[in-house]
């Protein structure tokens, strides 16, 4: 009985199909089997190939020996004029308040040495002493015994100076902030930077695979329309929205530029647009502000409002390494994600030592700060001065760029043009040089410029000096 | 299946101007994916093979270990998400330093990018970052963190432990606060500067950089060579210059995180070969001739073949001579990035190049770094004249960032010096040569001891593998009880089964020291039971004629 049940559903099933096979119409048919047919024909018909190519093993040989590759690098004549300059213009002794080249003593407008710190005696016993204590190199990565007890030291002043959690310290500046950005900003978030950024943040940039929205330098209003035209985006798309993270990422001096980013109305935007500040203070750091804290402190902003802070060791500091100050939930996330933190050796740890030392020569000593900006502004009056140049920059930047007022259309020729001047300065013994780029990879190629970098300790004859000397040079190249 | 697969390697090493006899003590696949070398047979002694004293291997892992280990994590996984949400609803304390929310903004982290930081590496994150207060030479000063909330937060405490170092890339002992190297840096800090904070290209170049490019260059035997003060940078910052659009780069996939960053920065195509094995190497290098670039399969412009000297996770050497083989057929270029084997590696010191005893110009790029043997800090570039000319140009350092700082370059400079025998002792070959020989005693002891032992014999870089995490911990944790300092690596800088210890060798490690090392990891490799090797030990014998009387011993 139970076998007959079992075979009954099936049974019935078949039923039924003939049943409605015999009520379906005649056209419904038709349309079936034409139906079927076609799957058959599709079954049995020969499927598209595309001709696949088959190479023999000769034509194989063949394409491999044809196969010629581009040459490694360029040919780059023996004789080419960076090179040359290089190579005339190499420095013996320290570049400090005056530097060495083509045995002249000059006047040294071209390191930015801006608070004297090169060459200064009790940063050099600091790093004496530091050598007798752990050698020269710290022979492994933070992560691998190479975190010495003066890298913390450095970075708990860092932190403090800065009124910051957390710092966290690079061995190298360039790998500071081109190792933070990535670290934060990935694949599918939003970076608005402006265009006059340096070229380390170029690079962080580009090794955060983000999309990157470049407005004018220093201009809010296009800021805020970039801005705005993200929140039509996000308002599109609120899904997306919710996982894009938006960081704006600005300096605090440019180098580029020798100007300020105004501040206050980036932190005003970052709370109405809801982004995060990135700030790069290398050229700020220990030069705007009262105490050196660079450009929170120059407008009074507190620090809490910027989300990162990074800067360079190797300018005011005259160290070599760079740092990020923050809070700590950010600053501890490069531990594990900065790129140049974790895969790099650690700083050396007498160029740690050196930069806690300079940092609190400058704390102990605030006037220098004060004596950066009086020669800065002196220098600025002076060199506006001179016919046939413009002065970029503010007069309190320590950073300053001589552009022509009229430059020609090639920038080869201008750049030799201001080299003439440059040479001719060094001559007479105040050594600056030419602001170098290379210029096929910066995103927004600043024009040609002289590019002079104020020190504090530079008495006040001394920049007459200056002033007189480059004018005269300036003078004499137009003229020729 | 493995005789197929490792017959199959001899038909393409054999299609590769290799005699058949060649290939047979040549490559074979492991389980692990990686390439064996030589297996300690001794019937191909000719002297003039290189592949004869090539001994590499890479033990497969045991299967149920494996399991057990991926088990393992699967517990931490687990229990780790049971605490966050325990956290979650404030029913467990949250000690973390957490991202506060903020009205409308996107968080700044994903959760699960820092549930395995939270959960599995803050349980034992006391095994790395640990500070130190003394130089890194044969000894260190490691000073103690405790922590009463778990690994939350660290404290330092007073306590110093003076443990043996193993773990500092000293392989030749100069870093030292004493000497004449810490002595020509004291003078030069003294006479010249700390540091030079221009360019190269803006008056930051010194006549100490002039010096230190020509010593280098001499040193490696190329024609011209150009420095650079960070050697993670020197790799990121210079790729770019090489090859860009319409390039390709055929990467080791153990290659280190700054050739990775450097390789992307270029812009061009990347391909990643198997680690040391020639046979997918040449099967992408042809395909990559054949198939031409994708989509419009037009012709490559150049083809650059990325590898390392010493690789510092596997301690394997670089299969150079097949690499250089392959690199004249297909026309490729190679960057080798000797960071590892540069002073360590060869009979002078010279890396992989006089190891292998290849002219090093038969090399493209030359890179490395003075981080490691030179106890400096930075890296340098080496080749043609023509390269290098290139580089002074266009290297993003060259114009845009500082120059070596002089006391380093001046402590590169002589540790060069004694290497090459320029000072009229005999201290750097000795150092040399006691480098080698600590190696493959500790290399061979730890093998015959059961050790799973990765790499190549002649390789300063000794990992053994423990694969549980919470080995890793704990044999970190009582060798520095014990006086020793070892390098734990676990997952992600290595695959989730294969956790190592690594020990690295130097020469201003003794041999009592050595004998104390072995001891101490013999004991706890039998308390943690850690001797999973399964393989006969192998037939190499440290060369005990490297040790001549006069060398400490």
């Amino acid at each position: 009985m139970s076998s007959t049940m079992a075979i009954l559903p099936a049974t019935w099933d078949m039923y039924d199909l003939v049943q409605s096979f015999l009520r379906t119409p005649t056209y419904h048919l038709v349309v079936e089997v034409c139906l079927v047919l076609l799957i058959i024909k599709l079954i049995f018909s020969k499927s598209y190939k595309p001709e696949k190519m088959v190479l023999s093993e000769k034509e194989k040989e063949e394409l491999i020996a044809e196969w010629t590759p581009e040459p490694l690098v360029p040919d780059i004549p023996e004789d080419h004029p960076v090179i040359q300059l290089m190579e005339k213009n190499i420095v013996t002794g320290p570049p400090g308040k005056y530097i060495n080249i083509r045995q002249k003593s000059c006047i040294n407008m071209a390191t930015m040495n801006f608070l004297g710190m090169v060459a200064n005696k009790t940063i050099e016993d600091e790093a004496v002493r530091c050598i007798k204590k752990y050698g020269v190199g710290s022979c492994g990565p933070r992560g691998f015994y190479g975190t010495m007890d003066v890298h913390l030291d450095l970075e708990s002043k860092l932190a403090t100076f800065m009124d910051c959690e957390e710092a966290i310290i690079y061995s190298y500046g360039f790998a500071t902030i081109s190792s933070a950005i990535p670290a934060y900003s990935k694949r599918g978030d939003v970076i608005f930077c402006d265009e006059g950024v340096s070229f380390a943040i170029q690079k962080g940039l580009v090794a955060s695979r983000s999309e990157i929205q470049f407005f004018k330098h220093n201009d809010m209003e296009d800021l805020e329309r970039l801005l705005q035209e993200q929140a039509v985006k996000d308002k599109k798309n609120p899904k997306k929205a919710k996982v894009t993270r938006r960081f704006i990422v600005v300096e605090g001096l440019y180098l580029n530029y020798g100007d300020i980013c105004p501040l206050p109305k980036i932190v005003e935007l970052k709370w109405k647009y809801k982004v995060r500040i990135f700030l790069e203070e290398s050229f700020s750091f220990g030069v705007l502000g009262e105490a050196g804290k660079g450009v929170t402190e120059y407008f009074g902003i507190e620090v809490d409002q910027i989300d990162l802070i990074t800067a360079s060791l190797e300018n005011a500091i005259s160290s070599i390494g760079g740092f990020c100050v923050g809070k700590k939930y950010v600053i501890d996330h490069q531990r594990l994600s900065g790129l140049g933190y974790c895969f790099s050796a650690s700083q050396p740890p007498l160029l740690a030592a050196a930069a806690a030392q300079a940092l609190m020569l400058m704390q102990e000593d605030p006037g220098m700060m004060i004596k950066l900006r009086e020669n800065c502004l002196k220098l600025h009056e002076g060199l506006t001065s001179i016919n046939g140049i413009k002065v970029v920059g503010l007069p309190h930047s320590p950073v300053k760029h001589l552009r022509l007022v009229e430059p020609s259309d090639d920038r080869d020729l201008d750049n030799q043009t201001l080299q003439l001047v440059a040479d001719r300065a060094i001559e007479n013994k105040v050594a600056c040089t030419v602001a170098r780029y290379l210029e096929k990879e910066e995103k927004f190629l600043p024009p040609p410029s002289i590019r002079i970098a104020v020190n504090c300790q530079l008495e006040s004859t001394e920049l007459d000096t200056v002033i007189s000397v480059l004018a005269k040079s300036f003078n004499e190249v137009f003229a020729l | 299946m493995a005789t197929v697969k490792a017959l199959k390697t001899v038909e393409i090493m054999s299609g590769n101007n290799h005699n058949l006899q060649e290939g047979k003590n040549g490559v074979k696949p492991d389980g692990n994916g990686r390439v064996n070398g030589r297996n300690g047979s001794s019937s191909y002694k000719s002297k003039k093979n290189w592949k004869d004293n090539f001994y590499e291997s890479f033990e497969e892992t045991p299967l149920l270990t494996a399991i057990l280990t991926v088990m393992c994590y699967g517990i931490l996984v687990l229990v780790g998400h049971i605490r966050e949400y325990l956290r979650f609803y404030s029913i467990e304390q949250n000690k973390g330093h957490t991202e506060p929310k903020i009205e409308g903004f996107v968080p700044l982290f994903q959760s699960w990018e820092s549930f395995y930081t939270r959960n599995v590496y803050r349980r034992i994150r006391d095994c790395w970052n640990r500070p130190v207060a003394s130089s890194a030479g044969a000894y260190i000063d490691v000073v103690e963190c405790k922590s009463d909330d778990h690994n939350w937060s660290l404290e330092l405490t007073e306590k110093k432990y003076h443990v043996m170092n193993f773990g500092s890339y000293n392989y030749l002992g100069f870093s030292e606060t004493t000497g004449p190297c810490a002595d020509s840096a004291e003078q030069c800090v003294r006479e010249t500067s700390l540091s030079v904070t221009n360019s190269r290209q803006e008056l930051g170049y010194t006549t100490v950089h002039q010096e230190l490019d020509r010593k280098v260059a001499k040193f490696l035997g190329v024609e011209d060579a150009i420095t650079f003060p960070m050697g993670f940078a020197t790799n990121s910052m210079n790729m770019p210059c090489l090859v860009g659009k319409g390039c390709l780069l055929l990467s080791d996939e153990l290659n280190h995180a700054s050739l990775v960053l450097g390789s992307r920065l270029t812009g061009s195509t990347i391909r990643v070969f198997k680690h040391n094995n020639m046979a997918d190497l040449e099967k992408k290098l042809k395909a990559a001739l054949l198939e031409g670039r994708p989509r419009n399969h037009r012709p490559w412009k150049k083809i650059l073949i990325v590898v390392e000297g010493v690789y510092s996770m596997e301690g394997s050497i670089v299969r150079l001579p097949e690499i250089l083989l392959l690199k004249k057929k297909y026309k490729a270029y190679v960057y080798l990035d000797e960071a590892h084997s540069i002073g360590a590696l060869g009979p002078h010191g010279r890396g992989v190049t006089d190891y292998f005893g290849i002219d090093p110009k038969e090399v493209d790029i030359m890179m490395g770094t003075f981080t490691k043997s030179f106890g400096a800090a930075g890296g340098y570039l080496a080749g043609s004249k023509a390269l290098i000319r290139h580089f002074r140009l266009h290297s993003h350092s060259s114009v845009y960032s500082a120059a070596v700082p002089p006391p380093i370059a001046k402590q590169v400079i002589s540790v060069i010096d004694i290497i090459s025998g320029i000072d009229g002792t005999k201290k750097g070959i000795e150092r040399i040569n006691q480098l080698a020989w600590n190696t493959q005693y500790m290399r061979r002891r730890l093998q015959e001891m059961g050790f799973i032992v990765y790499g190549n014999k002649d390789s300063p870089v000794v990992p053994f593998i423990v694969f549980y995490p919470t080995k890793l911990a704990s044999i970190s944790r009582k060798a520095l009880e014990r006086g020793l300092g070892v390098v734990v690596v676990g997952f992600p800088a290595t695959p989730v089964i294969e956790g190592r210890v690594r020990l690295c060798m130097s020469a201003a490690h003794t041999k009592e020291m050595l004998d104390k090392t072995l001891d101490i990891l013999n004991q706890l490799g039998d308390e943690l039971n850690l001797k999973y090797s399964r393989k006969t030990p192998p037939d190499f014998k440290e060369d005990d004629s490297l040790l001549n009387k006069e060398v400490r011993h």
